[in-house]
This record gives C-alpha cells, sequence and structure tokens, in this order.
C-alpha cells in the first residue's frame, strides 16, 4: 500500500478501471460523459453542482478535477464558494433536520 | 507603475536559447515525450506548409502594457520597430501574392510610428481580410489614439483584441491596473462606429487566454458567457471569442516556473495533445514577419528566434516556392497549439 490513501497522479489513471472489467467501465464513461454534455443545464452549470457534491462527498479526486475544469469554463472563484455553501447547508441541514427526530422523542418520553 | 520586461529586467529568460534549453530539459528529458516525438507517433513527422494564406507581421515590440502573460516580452522599454523601408517589401509581396490575410500585431502595432501609413497602403491593395489586434487601451492612451476606431473604420479594418475575462479583477491581475476600465471604454467606443454589431460589417473579435496555468475551456461556452456578461454590465458587443492557450514561453514561462506550476502544465498540454489540432495549426498557412523583417513559421518561433527553415529567411528574400518545400520548425512549445481543440491567433481549430 502507498503512505498515503490518495495521489494526486492517481486521477489521471481513472479511465483505468476499464482494464478490469471493460464493458462496465465503457458503459460507466459513456454515462457520465453524457451526463456532463449541454442538455437542459449548461455543460457550465452541471460543472458547478459537480464541485458542489465533490465537497459534499468530499472527493479530492473531484475537487481537483472540477475546479480545474471550472477555471477553464471561466467560473469565478465567488460562483465556486457559492456552490459550495449549497453543499453545505444541504450537508448541515441534513444533519439539523434530524433534530426533528430528536425533539420527538424527547418529547415522547418526557413527562 | 508598469513592470519591467524580461529584456530589461536582464533576466535570463530574456535570451531565447535559454528558453529553448530549459524547455528541452527537465522534464521532457526524462517523463514526457518531446513534440517532435509525439507528432511523430501519430504520424504527422515532418510539419509541413499547406497554401501561404496569411501573413502576420509584428510591427514591433513597443507596447504600452506589460501584461504578465506576453509572449512577445513587450513594454514600454522595448525599442525594437520596424521601418518604413521593411513596410514596403511587405507591401510588394502583398501585391504579387495571393495572401488573402494580413494580421497586424505587435507590441501595440498602434505604436509604430508607420502604422497608420502602412495601414492605408494595405488597405490599397485590398486582402480578404485585414486584422489589426489592438490592446484596446492604447485607444484612450493619449489623445492622438482617440480617432483609432474611425481609422479602422475608414480602411474597413477587422479589430481582434485581447480582453482575458469579462471582470476587472482577473483582467487587471493579468494585463495591470486599469486595464480593464480602459479596454471597456474602448470597445463601447467601437460599438459606437459599428464595430461588433450584428448587422454590421465591421468586425470585432475578442481573445481570451487563462489567467493562470490552466487551459482554455470550450470556445462557444466562454463566447456565450462573455456576451452576456458584457452586455449586461456594459452595453458592449462583439463578434467572436477566440481562445488560445498560453504559451510557455517568455513571461508565461517565468510565471510558470516561479509559481512552480511549469510541469504540471505542461504534463497537462502533452495529455491534452489531440492529433487533429497538429493538422490545423496556424504555422501552416502562416508566415510571420518580425520588425526587422525575418520570416518565422509563427510568432512564437518569431519570439524564440527560430527562423523559417528555408533558403531566404528575410523578408528581402522571400520566395514563396522555397518557403512552401520547407519543415517547419518545432520545440516543446508548440504542444500549445495542439493541445485540446487547438489554439492559433483565430482561436480554436478543430
Amino acid at each position: 500500500m502507498e503512505k498515503s490513501y490518495y495521489n494526486a497522479k492517481d486521477l489521471k489513471k481513472f479511465g483505468k478501471i476499464s482494464d478490469w472489467n471493460e464493458e462496465l467501465g465503457t458503459k460507466f464513461f459513456d454515462y457520465y460523459n453524457s451526463v456532463f454534455a449541454e442538455g437542459k443545464l449548461t455543460a457550465r452549470e452541471k460543472s458547478l453542482i459537480a464541485l458542489a457534491v465533490s465537497h459534499a462527498i468530499q472527493c479530492p479526486y473531484c475537487i481537483d478535477a472540477y475546479t480545474s475544469d471550472g477555471l477553464q469554463r471561466g467560473i469565478e472563484k465567488e460562483e465556486m464558494m457559492e456552490a459550495l455553501h449549497v453543499a453545505g447547508a444541504i450537508r448541515g441541514g441534513a444533519s439539523l433536520v434530524h433534530g426533528v427526530q430528536m425533539m420527538n422523542k424527547v418529547e415522547k418520553l418526557s413527562m | 507603475m508598469l513592470a519591467k520586461s524580461l529584456k530589461k529586467r536582464q533576466s535570463t529568460l530574456a535570451d531565447p536559447r535559454e528558453q529553448l534549453k530549459f524547455l528541452s530539459n527537465g522534464i521532457f528529458g526524462s517523463e514526457l515525450p518531446t513534440f517532435r516525438e509525439k507528432i511523430k507517433e501519430s504520424n504527422r513527422l515532418p510539419l509541413r506548409p499547406t497554401e501561404l494564406e496569411i501573413l502576420q507581421i509584428n510591427v514591433g515590440y513597443m507596447c504600452n502594457q506589460v501584461c504578465a502573460h506576453c509572449h512577445v516580452d513587450a513594454g514600454p522599454d522595448r525599442k525594437e520597430i520596424m521601418t518604413w523601408e521593411t513596410m514596403e517589401m511587405i507591401l510588394d509581396i502583398l501585391r504579387t501574392t495571393s495572401v488573402n490575410t494580413l494580421d497586424l500585431t505587435g507590441g501595440a502595432p498602434e505604436m509604430n510610428p508607420h502604422f497608420r501609413k502602412f495601414v492605408e497602403e494595405a488597405s490599397k491593395i485590398g486582402v480578404k481580410d485585414f486584422i489589426v489586434r489592438s490592446n484596446l487601451t492604447i485607444i484612450r492612451a493619449n489623445k492622438k489614439y482617440y480617432d483609432l476606431p474611425e481609422f479602422f473604420k475608414e480602411h474597413n479594418v477587422h479589430v481582434v483584441s485581447s480582453l482575458p475575462f469579462y471582470r476587472k479583477e482577473k483582467t487587471d491581475k493579468q494585463r495591470g491596473n486599469g486595464v480593464f476600465d480602459k479596454s471597456i471604454k474602448a470597445l463601447q467606443m467601437l460599438n459606437e462606429v459599428g464595430y461588433g454589431k450584428i448587422d454590421s460589417h465591421l468586425k470585432l473579435d475578442l481573445v481570451y487566454n487563462p489567467a493562470g496555468a490552466f487551459l482554455p475551456g470550450d470556445q462557444a461556452g466562454l463566447e456565450s458567457e462573455f456576451k452576456k456578461q458584457l452586455m449586461a454590465d456594459f452595453g458592449v458587443e462583439f463578434n467572436s471569442l477566440f481562445t488560445i492557450t498560453n504559451l510557455p514561453i517568455s513571461r508565461f514561462l517565468e510565471y510558470l516556473i516561479a509559481s512552480e506550476n511549469y510541469e504540471d502544465y505542461m504534463e497537462a498540454l502533452v495529455d491534452a495533445y489531440n492529433p487533429m489540432a497538429v493538422d490545423g495549426v496556424m504555422c501552416r498557412n502562416t508566415i510571420s514577419v518580425s520588425y526587422d523583417g525575418y520570416l518565422y513559421d509563427c510568432d512564437f518561433n518569431q519570439m524564440l528566434e527560430m527562423k523559417v527553415a528555408s533558403r531566404g529567411k528575410h523578408i528581402s528574400e522571400f520566395n514563396l516556392e522555397e518557403l512552401s518545400k520547407r519543415e517547419i520548425c518545432i520545440s516543446q512549445h508548440c504542444y500549445g497549439c495542439t493541445a485540446g481543440a487547438g489554439s492559433s491567433c483565430q482561436g480554436a481549430t478543430v
């Protein structure tokens, strides 16, 4: 095993996952490329969503890839940070909304 | 205060031989294939010209700006300027060849004292596309330049201008404080005389190059964003946006080394190598002429002092037949023109 779990250079080897299962790997990358093509949402908007999700799932490869992608598309740093706050708000909200469960339980058990 | 050119600072990188040495060693001595090896793999060696269509003339390295990425190392301290005698030789070639595009660049080409006379004479000869690469701020630099939009219009000049971004912060960081506001004012002046309007024959194109160590994104996507933002914020219109990749030479090379981005940037260029882009590189249909009349395959080779590999290397010895047989000179900087959708002075090539 490497000394570190993550190596920046591994990002470029992503495509190699197809080596051990070509059929599924090919299907995945075809799907991936279709997802990010221009559609009802622009490729630019999708890039920002990807950046926010990358932070929500805390994937360093994805953060690296979609920060560079954003810069290439002319996405401004303020837009990137706003997108991250959407991820942050949803993650924070996801914790806090469970507070209702906690409150229900407290209410139920308390006199 | 404006920064100084590499030449004025007596930087090692002011010497093209040092740049070429740097580009041929290090990462290219071990991990990455040279450009020659790479194009050989894709059966594109030797790289030969197609029909000559564009004559790109660098009328001098003097400029009112000192942009951080400038491949010319231009600035107010550069005194290299094309003489009228050299310009006359170029006019003769325009009269006798089928070149359909004349492309004036610099520095700020408008700072050459013979600029207007040259434009007047060249427009009389009549080429299909007569481009002047204007940095925009020159139009606001001094009263004597305020009438440039009218002058361009009078001679049906196609104006191509650099604007790295539609926001002040990024533009000024790359091109100097105050550049963005002056550029917007100049664009509005060009719009006022009819440039960049949908129904006008007066063409105004913008050039985007990344403000940092990354490659340009999709040209169409960026164009649409530029159009939307410039119209909403400043009422500015333009025709097309050309995306240009920063080539690792001169001041951009200095930046890459100083910011420790050089190796990653070169890897990104090599990874993005696109054989299809080789077919459309500008050096195949262009000859670049330096202020002192020497001939090069492109403006980048000019800055690296890699003269054409042909018998006649000077405008005074211009021989189209000989030039058409030449092999185009290449080095690792050429990866910049073959990455992704390709890059040329007319933007993406694929």
